[in-house]
Order: structure tokens, then sequence, then C-alpha cells
């Protein structure tokens, strides 16, 4: 009889063994884009406020590697992000910006107190562009070489380790 | 401020319930003579009133949208309506954990105040385990879920609350559910306490079991509610998806109610002692299982929760120390505990042990089905595990709990004969059978939705002979209470039957003016217009919709957008009648400008809803039966007390 009482702690012991292997394990939350790899689609749009330039898909056929990188100004993790990219802008990365779902003064005002480290903001209003590139959230940060090809996805807010990852992926993408 | 008093006060109530636990565990040492026993209760009565305070603080920092709040300015705007402002207090991990602290210490000060019944060492005990439940939820929130933090810079807008949370009955559907956890865990406490006192009597049934009830209640509504709000807001025509989530709520229900049932086998006739704490510590450690599942996000959902791993340990943290606690308690007393009284195979506790066995073998069904992709996950192998697996396997044991179901309540306890119940079982019997050569004879249908049906109907009839040659208005309210839940998992069952047997569905894509029928439905789309909400935009479409040749009814089923944050959501418009349910939702647009329309036509769909209201009424009827008696009980025994002091005083 007395063994039988160990049973449900030793299945629960199993299951807390279980539980925690699973949690140490890496886990493949994201959504990688099919168009890593792809040149990027055409698109067109306008200025996400006034005094920027808006972005087209020529905007990245200059032959120079670029950044694109998703965000808005609703987004908290964008705010995270503000200073990576602008460290990243200071090392000579050249960012593109596409605001989704923004208002210019919306967008004028996250820039005025985060920094503005984009040298072309677009304003996608219906997400377009981002689904177009395969992007399923906010923010999100795209290498694209000079011939307008997506080179690398890097999915969720620029973090302090990320920094060199991105400038390494521009180097390649050069 | 606000947030800092919240805060201050959340640490406090975190100190009084290390008081509680370790001046309840010194005072089991010691015996009653140690001075720390006076500390117990009052200390669970201030927690309980400080945490509630915090709460408050809470929801007063979302009533106003203090955006320096991070917990604010990440789950409200505030152009969001007051109601979804209040409810997005707990629409979240923090706020809802700080929801679940403040019903725990609410529960813990409710039973320092009243629970008189149990001996004392025993209650201390109880309590001391209260203390170690509710402090290890203190810990998870203050160290790394903490609501009250602010931001270094108030943001200049909230973030929303996800917009499919934006809706009436899911504001209050987790709440209702946590009601439930939080009771099983008070349960789970009066396991441990009367395990660590070897006093597990018919006193401790009867002290637990209100708990119990009303966690089962609670869990009846919040599974009936959220499968009813899954229904149709998920736009997909279905009302249960064994989604990891909904088991999460299934498991926990299953268990307590093995543990309702044994808990009334050891409240009158002290039987199944160690069964009944066994399923004390299963329910709790069920609800604690489905939560760390859901928040740990290592099973994918449909329902989207905050997931971060860090969280996900600290919830298996926790778990291992309860739930392994307890188990190792288990194990190490419960040869300590004696068997209690003996009965036969037929009779009421026979077949209550039938049920309970039936309920924990579908329970580990659900279990084993829901942590089935997590085990082949760790051997590098996807799969889902969906309706093929959980429908025929969890029937095997569900038809025969059904058919203990119809004529159990009618066995004497301890012993009887089945062949003194012989009129009503042949009855229970020869309906099943008359229905199941009817409706094979008129409807050609799967063989699971056909045993459902004729089994529903055979224990919607058999559930009412109990009260048969009673009373009816002597009959005891828990006894009303038992007949009306049975009904109701009969009125239930009929429903998913129906729904699974009879739906029809019909997806069509016309224009403007053209028509399309579904069933005895003629559906007309007279138009479709964009309409704006407080936060979405959404087009609707203009339906007109005819049930044979009567009257048309409009329907304006909408596809939402949202902007804070972007999501797209459906509305599905519905068409209720006394049997059944039109369902219809809108699409796209094709490029040919026709649109896209699924409807639905499901007979009786409405019953497995009506069913889960009944049963929570059955569940109240039982609860407040339970209660009163009590009470007269107490007020019984108080008079005897006077009038035995009065004598010793005359004499």
């Amino acid at each position: 009889m007395s063994w039988r009482l160990w049973v449900p702690l030793f299945a629960f012991a199993a299951f807390v063994g279980l539980a925690a292997y699973q949690l140490t394990q890496p886990k493949d939350d994201f959504v990688q884009s099919g168009m890593v790899g792809q040149p990027l689609p055409y698109f067109d749009l306008p200025p996400a406020m006034d005094g920027v330039e808006g972005v087209t898909s020529g905007t990245f056929a200059d032959g120079e590697p670029r950044l694109l990188n998703i965000w808005a100004s609703w987004c908290l993790p964008c705010i995270a992000e503000a200073p990576q990219l602008e460290s990243l802008e200071q090392q000579g990365a050249k960012i593109v910006g596409i605001a989704i779902r923004d208002r210019p003064e919306d967008v004028a005002g996250f820039l005025a107190q985060h920094g503005n480290p984009y040298t072309h903001i677009g304003r996608d209003d219906l997400s377009e562009v981002q689904l177009a590139i395969g992007s399923s959230g906010v923010p999100e940060t795209f290498v694209v070489d000079g011939q307008g090809v997506i080179r690398y996805q890097h999915i969720g807010d620029i973090r302090a380790r990320d920094v060199p990852i991105l400038l390494d992926e521009l180097e390649k993408a050069r | 401020m606000i947030a800092e008093l919240g805060l201050a006060a959340l640490w406090l109530a975190a100190a009084l319930a290390a008081l509680q636990m370790s001046a309840g565990f010194l005072a089991l040492r010691a015996g009653n003579a140690s001075e720390l026993a006076a500390l117990i209760r009052p200390a669970a009565i201030v927690q309980g009133v400080l945490v509630t305070f915090s709460f408050a603080m809470l929801v007063w920092l979302f009533a106003i949208t203090d955006l320096s709040v991070k917990l604010v300015a990440s789950n409200s705007h505030s152009l969001k309506p007051l109601v979804f402002k209040l409810s997005g207090t707990w629409g979240n991990h923090e706020g809802s954990m700080l929801l679940w602290v403040m019903v725990m210490g609410l529960a813990g000060a409710l039973i320092a105040l009243v629970e008189r019944r149990l001996p004392e060492r025993t209650m201390n005990a109880t309590l001391a385990a209260q203390g170690v439940v509710s402090l290890g939820f203190y810990a998870f929130l203050l160290l790394s879920s903490n609501p009250f933090e602010r931001l270094p810079v108030p943001a200049a807008e909230g973030m929303g609350l996800n917009p499919l949370l934006q809706d009436i009955g899911l504001a209050f559907h987790p709440p209702t559910l946590y009601l439930g956890y939080v009771g099983l865990s008070v349960a789970f406490s009066f396991a441990v306490g009367a395990l660590l006192t070897r006093q597990v009597t018919p006193d401790f049934a009867r002290a637990m079991r209100p708990w119990v009830l009303a966690a089962w209640i609670m869990l009846t509504i919040g599974i009936t509610a959220g499968s009813y709000w899954a229904y149709y807001e998920l736009g997909w025509g279905g009302w249960w998806f064994w989604d990891p989530v909904e088991n999460a709520s299934l498991m926990p229900w299953l268990a307590a109610t093995a543990l309702l049932h044994s808990a009334s086998v050891l409240a009158s006739r002290d039987a199944l002692r160690t069964w009944t704490i066994m399923l004390g510590v299963v329910a709790f450690s069920m609800s604690m299982v489905g939560t760390f599942l859901v928040r740990s996000g290592i099973l994918t959902s449909v329902h989207a929760f905050a997931v971060d791993p860090e969280r996900g340990t600290f919830i298996l943290v926790l778990l291992g120390i309860f739930i392994g606690g307890a188990l190792l308690l288990f194990a190490l007393r419960a040869n300590t505990i004696s068997e209690g009284e003996r009965f036969a195979l037929a009779s009421r506790e026979g077949a209550l042990v039938f049920n309970n066995v039936m309920l924990s073998a579908i329970l580990a069904i659900v279990l084993l089905g829901t942590l089935y992709p997590l085990l082949t996950e760790a051997f590098d192998v996807r799969v889902s595990v969906g309706p093929p697996y959980f429908n025929p396997v969890g029937a095997i044991f569900a038809i025969p709990m059904f058919a203990v179901m119809a004529v159990g309540p009618l066995l004497r306890w301890r012993e009887d004969r089945i062949d003194r119940i012989g009129k009503e079982v042949a009855l229970t019997a020869a309906l099943v059978v008359a229905a199941l050569v009817l409706t094979s004879l008129l409807t050609e249908i799967g063989l699971l939705p056909l045993l459902g049906l004729v089994f529903g109907i055979g224990l919607a009839v058999a559930s009412w002979l109990p009260l048969r040659g009673r009373n009816l208005a002597r009959t005891p309210l828990a006894t009303w209470g038992m007949v009306v839940a049975h009904f109701g998992i009969a009125v239930a069952l009929i429903g998913m039957a129906s729904e699974s047997a009879f739906t029809k569905e019909r997806l069509a894509a016309i224009e403007q003016g053209d028509t399309a029928t579904v069933g005895p439905w003629t559906v007309v789309l007279e138009g479709v217009e964009p309409v704006a909400g407080p936060n979405w935009t959404a087009v609707q479409a203009r339906l007109s919709a005819r049930y044979g040749d009567g009257e048309a009814r409009e329907l304006t089923p909408q596809s939402r957008n949202f902007w804070a944050p972007p999501q797209q959501t459906t509305e599905s418009a519905l068409a209720t009648r006394w049997n059944g349910q039109l369902y219809a939702v809108v699409g796209d647009r094709s490029p040919d400008g026709r649109w896209q329309l699924r409807l639905w036509w499901k007979p009786f769909v409405t019953l497995i809803w009506y069913g889960g209201l009944l049963i929570a009424l059955g569940g109240l009827l039982a609860l407040i039966g339970r209660v009163l008696t009590d009470l007269r009980h107490r007020r019984l025994a108080a008079r005897i007390a006077e009038r035995r002091a009065d004598r010793e005083a005359l004499a």
C-alpha cells in the first residue's frame, strides 16, 4: 500500500521536470518572414510627418545597405529600442523608418522626445507595406542590401546586445 | 502617491501572510499553548483588508488612466469606455495576479472570522497552509510582476486593451474563474491542515464543502461564459476547441466535481478520507498547472497572454513548493489516516466512487492530451492534439458515468439492492433504448452525438426521480440542488449532441440583394455599410433572415478593425429561437464585388449554456442549503450550551 502513496508525487515530479526542461528550451515564438532573401516589393509611402522624406522601394536601390525599422509612436517597446537605434545611427548605420498606423503629430512628439535616427520615415496607415514584407508586429527591423534585397530580420525591440549583430549584418550586406 | 500606497499595502499584507504562516506552524509544534496562536486569525483578517485596499488602489489608477504607471500605460487607453478601463485592471498579468491574491486574502479572512467547527489545532494548520500559498503569490507579485511599477517618463498615451478583450462578457469571465481557483486553494489549505493534524473527519469535510461548492459554481459559470464568448466572438461557429486555455479551466472543474462528491461522502458517511484529501490537493494543483501552462507560454494557444519565461519559472517553482510539498506530506501521512467507514458496492457511496473514478479518468485524459505536445516537443516532434482524441476517448468514460449518474442518487447509503430501484432503472433504460431506436431510424448521425442525445434524454428524466415520493416542501435545498445540477448536465449534453449532429453550414459569396439559404432559414443581404465605434471601424452587413415563412429579422454581423493596438476581429450576429440559433459572420469582399457570408443553423445549441447555468444554479441551491443548515446547527449548539450553562448555574 505505502509505495502507491508516492505515485502522485513522482508523477508530479515528472511533470515539473518536463516543464522545467521545456522552459529552458529556446522557444520559437517568432514568425520569420518568408521575404528574407527576396527583393522588397514595390511600394511608395508618403512622409509620416512634415519635414521628413517618405519611403519608396527606390530608397533602397542606391547600392547602400540600410536598416528598415518598422515602428509606431504608440508602441512601448519602440521607446525601449530608441537608444539602440540612436547608437546604430552614430555608428554609421542608415536607418529608414516606417510608422505603422500613426498620426503625424504623434510621430513628431515621439521623435522630439526620443530622438530621430531616421533618414526617411514613411507612413503606413493600413499596415500594407508591413504585411507585404512579412513583418508580424511592431517593432521589427530588417537589413536590406543595396539592391533592395531583404537580408536579415530582427523581431522585437533592439536590445544592446543586438546592436553589434545588426552592424555585422549590415557589413555582410555590403 | 496612489501607486505607492497600493504597493505599501501589498508589502504589509505579504508580511502578515508571513506572520500567519510562521505563527501557524509554531503553534502547530507547540500546541495551543503557544502565545503566537492568538495572532493567527487577526493576521489573516488584517491581511485581507490590506490586500483589498491595494487592489482598490490599482482600480483607481486605471479609472483615472494614470499613464505614469507602466501597467496602466501598457494596458489602458484614455479613449476607452470607463467599464473597460476598470476591467483593464485585471485584463493583464499583474492585475489579475493582484485580483487573485485579493480574493485569496478575503477568503482567508472569512475563514478566520467564521470557521469554528474544526479543532483549533487544525484551524491553525489550515491558516498556516493558507499563509504559505498567499506568501508565494505575494512574492510572485512583488518580486517579478509589480503592478504598481512607475515609468521613468510617463507615456503620452496608453497602448489599449486587447480588442478581443473589449467585451463585457469577457471583462467578467477571468475574475469568475479566479474566484473558482481561489476557492480551490482554500479547499487545499483545509486538506493540508487536516493532513498535518491527522484530523480527517466529517467536520473537516463540512468545513471544506462550502468552499468547494462556491469554487465549483464559479468555475461552472466561468467555463459556460467562456465557451459562449469563444462561440460568438471568435466567429468560428464552434463552442469548445480543446484549446490549452480551455482545458486549463476544465481540469480544475473536473477535479472539483469529483471533490464535491467525495466530500459529501466524507461529510455524511465518514468514508473516502484519503481520497478526499488527495482530490483536495489535485483540484488546486490543476488550477495551478492550468495557470502555469497559460502564463508560461510553453503551450501555444488561441488565447494570447503576455508570455514570459521568467514568470513561467516562478509559477513552476510555486507549483513545486505547494503541490510537491502537499504530495510529499500525503505520501508520508496518508498511511496513518484510517480508512473510514466501509460500504457495499451497490450503495450511494459505491455509485459516487464509480463516478469519482470516471471523472478522474476524464481528468487524466484531458491532462494527458494537453501535456502531450509538451512531451513530444522534448523530442522535437510537433503535434497538435484536438477533438479526434478528446471526444471519443473522453466519451469512453463519460457514457458509463452518465448511466450511473442516472441511478446513483436513487440508491441508499451504505448498502442497497439494485432490484429495490428496479422500476426506476427499467424506466430510464427503456427511455434510453426508445430514444436510441427512434433517433437512429429517423436520422443518420454519428455515434457520439447519438449516444450523447439518448443518454441526455434518459438523464433528463432520471435526474428528477430522486424527488419521487418525497414531500417537495420539506425536501432539503441541497437535494434540489443535486437534482437541478444533474438535470443541467443532461440539458447541456443534449445541446452538445444536437449541435454536433444537426448543424448546417453555408459559405456563400453573394451580391447586395441576393439570397442564401441554410437549413430552414432564408437570408437576404440587404446592404453593407461602414460603421465606427469608440476605438474601431467596421464593415457591417445588414441581413434580413427569415425562418421558414416567419417574420424577417435583421442581423448585423461586423468585421471590426481596432486601431489601438491594430487588430481585426469578427462580430458575429445571432438570431435566437427556442429551437436553436442562426449564426452569421461577414467576411471579406472578393475582387468581383461579392461579399463572403458564413451562415450556420445550429438546432438547440443554446441548451449547452442553459445547461451550464442550470448546473451552476444547482450548485448555488446546494450552497445556500448547506450554509443555512450550518447556521441552524450553530444556533442550536449555542442554545444547548446556554441551557447547560444555566443548569450548571442553578445547580
